[in-house]
């Protein structure tokens, strides 16, 4: 290496070289303007203002937290303190509408449908599914079978105050006895009910079963709720057990289950927990799922 | 490693700062023609009417980004049509280049905006400090009251006229005589002064003070240029056959009459002095060279003064060049293949997009088929699936569709809380220019033989115009 300081220029473009030379290729010098070097010192500087405006250094349990108190966190409470009061001053207007009016005025339906999707999804669909599909023991919210009713005023009261709900006068409320564990009915006698009921869906019947018992048996022990044929009864919330909809299912085990030991499944009374105007909501976004009546 | 001492490097180039002289000529006149008539569509078409009837601006060209509508004259674009702008930037670049095969960077010399501006903000500094000799001498001069007061005057028309480009700008995103008012009375929305700030920041900084850096430095096309042309370009050229050797006129007379070599160029510098870039064409073709043609215009006022033919720059090739000096003719051949391909490209994406914009349905229907639960059994047995439709209505009227579904046998459709005509079909009114959502309802009866999953066409028909938008979906069962 030549210590003296030479510089090197190549010799087609006449421009010097940066002196890196990678198998006897040179780099040209192209240095950059001014102003652009400028720019990028003007950078650096600026990242200095923001160690100081904005929360940057990490520190052992915490980070220097700049001086306009900025937090992405603050940000995200902000926004959702107006989105609070955004949907507020937009669903105030279902305050005093009826349930009707709410469904057959578009601008209110809306609303209404957004604020009761959203809030379906926050307290139903835990047990209802996203969709309102239901599963075994809750119910399917999309068909055209209804345990109390698929009024919009029939499905408000259920929100309002639940089923089964204890200390709550208004709830739904109907008891089916559990025939097996109280010792109503012996072991073969719920076989031929389970049987007989099987047979009133119009499903195939167990062969052992004593047929004449199984109709002997339900006159005496199901029809008072559920009527003759098994039609159910909306005021008692005892269920049609002749359509193709069943809550807990129709086989033979599941049957002799519910007849055994009894269902009554319970759901809280929303009136406790959401605001009147929430309520309205879901009712008219449960009513809308398919099976409103 | 070889022999250069960092330190001895410059760490950045050194500023030149151009002082480009005024020139008159050809190409100086036609560069004042295309400017007035670039400036004057910029700063005017906001202004321009288009009636679209009464539920659609009347703005001829919008971008209407509150209520997601772009209008173009008889053009209206909704936010999912944004790939006609995508067929616009794919013309829009074949074009440029298309342009480069026949006359090199003619984009750059006299339609780009920062040379169309960069002209203007350099007549204004013309005004207030003369041409280029003045200038100089003037900046090298001390401050004087009468040197504050023109480079006040110069710095204040060019913050007006960025001020102005500003304003224009913001015009084409709302109504302009209604923003213009408030503008005037300090209502308009903040966002519009926001960008007339920006856009008289840029103007300024780029037209008044970059000027030729930002084609040296920040522009891209420059460096594609140099890989897009051939040897058949037409480009902004010395003609070094003629030119050189460079001597004085008195000089090259001594030297003809001794039938010995002497060039046209009598290295007055002329071309240097109008550059706007501040390059020598004599070096060539090079990444500064924007072909403006002012350096043409610049020479062959020389050439008529010296009386030797014009043309000694001119559009030509660095061929024709070589093919001169071998005393071959030069051979100028626009029609080429790249030439051929180029305007073959325009013509196929250009008559794509005109068939797609003649073909364009103002109804669309989009389906979204709810996922839980796929499907539900009613308690007669029969099967029902729950669509989410949304219907879109591209007219400026309001219009009624029937609903209907087919490909399963006794297969219908409901929907919640809307009217039907009288043979059951649900009716979706959709307001002009808008779309609506409704949810549907889709029921097979009991017993009906069908697959897990099967093929159903949902169907939309305008009552009136009688428009059909058919879309196939899926229905499900157990």
């Amino acid at each position: 290496m030549d210590s003296k300081h030479i510089q090197d220029v190549d010799a087609v473009t006449g421009i010097s070289t940066t002196g890196h030379e990678w198998d006897g290729i040179k780099e040209l010098n192209t240095p950059l303007p001014r102003w652009w070097l400028s720019l990028f010192y003007v950078t650096i500087v600026w990242s200095f203002g923001y160690w100081i405006v904005y929360p940057a250094w990490p520190l052992v349990s915490d980070a220097t937290r700049g001086v306009i108190g900025y937090a992405s966190r603050l940000t995200i409470k902000e926004d959702l303190a107006a989105l609070t009061k955004q949907r507020a001053a937009q669903a105030s207007g279902l305050t005093d509408a009826t349930l009707e009016q709410i469904k057959s005025d578009p601008a209110m339906f809306r609303i209404a449908m957004a604020q009761g999707k959203a809030a379906f999804g926050d307290n139903c669909a835990a047990c209802h599914g996203v969709g309102g599909g239901g599963a075994k023991g809750y119910p399917n919210l999309n068909d055209d079978d209804w345990l109390w009713g698929g009024s919009l005023d029939a499905i408000h009261t259920t929100l309002e105050n639940g089923i089964r709900v204890a200390g709550n006068n208004d709830t739904r409320i109907s008891q089916m006895p559990a025939f097996g564990r109280d010792g109503v009915l012996k072991r073969d006698e719920i076989t031929a009910v389970a049987s007989h009921v099987r047979g009133l869906a119009g499903l195939s019947q167990e062969p052992k079963a004593d047929k004449a018992l199984g109709a002997k048996l339900f006159q005496e022990n199901c029809a008072a709720c559920h009527g003759d044929g098994g039609k159910g009864n909306k005021e008692l919330g005892a269920p049609n057990l002749t359509d193709a909809i069943s809550l807990y299912g129709m086989d033979m085990a599941s049957l002799t289950e519910t007849i055994a030991n009894s269902r009554n499944g319970v759901m809280p009374a929303w009136g406790q927990r959401l605001d009147p105007v929430t309520i309205k909501a879901l009712t008219v976004y449960v009513h809308s799922l398919g099976g409103g009546q | 490693m070889s022999s250069v001492d960092a330190e001895d490097l410059p760490l950045f180039a050194p500023t030149k700062k151009v002082y480009p002289q005024s020139v008159k000529g050809r190409f100086r006149r036609a560069k004042w023609v295309i400017l007035a008539l670039c400036l004057g569509v910029y700063y005017l078409l906001p202004f321009l009417r288009w009636d679209r009837g009464p539920n659609l601006p009347n703005q001829a060209v919008l971008l209407d980004l509150a209520n997601n509508r772009f209008y173009f004259f008889f053009i209206e674009i909704w936010p999912q049509e944004v790939y006609y702008f995508t067929g616009l930037l794919i013309l829009a670049a074949f074009v440029l280049f298309l342009m480069n095969a026949v006359a090199g960077r003619v984009w750059c010399g006299y339609l780009c905006p920062q040379t169309v501006w960069t002209d203007l903000f350099l007549a204004v500094e013309r005004f207030f400090e003369g041409d280029r000799r003045e200038r100089i001498k003037r900046d090298e001069a001390p401050w004087t009251a009468d040197k504050l007061l023109r480079k006040t005057g110069k710095h204040a028309v060019w913050l007006l006229i960025a001020w102005w480009t500003g304003g224009a700008w913001v015009l084409y995103f709302a109504d302009a005589p209604t923003l213009v008012k408030q503008l005037a009375t300090l209502t308009a929305p903040i966002t519009a002064y926001v960008w007339i700030g920006v856009l008289t920041f840029t103007t300024y900084s780029l037209a008044g003070i970059m000027r030729e850096q930002v084609c040296l430095y920040m522009c891209p096309w420059p460096r594609i240029q140099a890989a897009l042309t051939d040897d058949d370009a037409l480009n902004v050229t010395y003609r070094y056959d003629r030119g050189d050797p460079r001597v004085s006129v008195k000089q090259a007379q001594r030297l003809r009459a001794e039938n010995k070599p002497a060039g046209d160029c009598i290295d007055c510098n002329q071309c240097v002095a109008v550059c706007p870039t501040g390059i020598d064409i004599r070096d060539g073709s090079q990444l500064g060279c924007i072909q403006c043609g002012l350096c043409i215009d610049a020479c062959n006022n020389v050439m008529a003064k010296i009386e030797r033919p014009l043309g000694l720059i001119a559009y030509d090739t660095d061929d024709n060049v070589q093919r001169r000096i071998k005393g071959e003719t030069p051979v100028y051949q626009p029609l080429r293949a790249r030439t051929f391909i180029y305007a073959g490209l325009i013509v196929i994406v250009g008559g794509a997009m005109i068939f797609q914009l003649a073909t364009r349905r103002t109804a669309e229907m989009s389906i979204l088929h709810d996922r839980a639960p796929l499907f539900v059994t009613l308690s007669d047995g029969s099967i029902r699936n729950a669509y989410t439709l949304r219907l879109l209505n591209k007219r400026p009227d309001s219009r009624p569709f029937a609903l209907t579904v087919s490909g399963i046998p006794g297969i219908r459709i409901e929907t919640v809380g809307l009217p039907a005509t009288a043979d059951l079909r649900p009716i979706v009114t959709v307001d002009p220019d808008a779309s609506r959502e409704v949810r549907a309802l889709v029921t097979v009866p009991a017993g009906t033989a069908i697959d897990k999953s099967q093929n159903i066409t949902f169907t939309a028909s305008d009552l009136f115009a009688g428009e059909v938008v058919s879309v196939r979906e899926h229905f499900f069962a157990p």
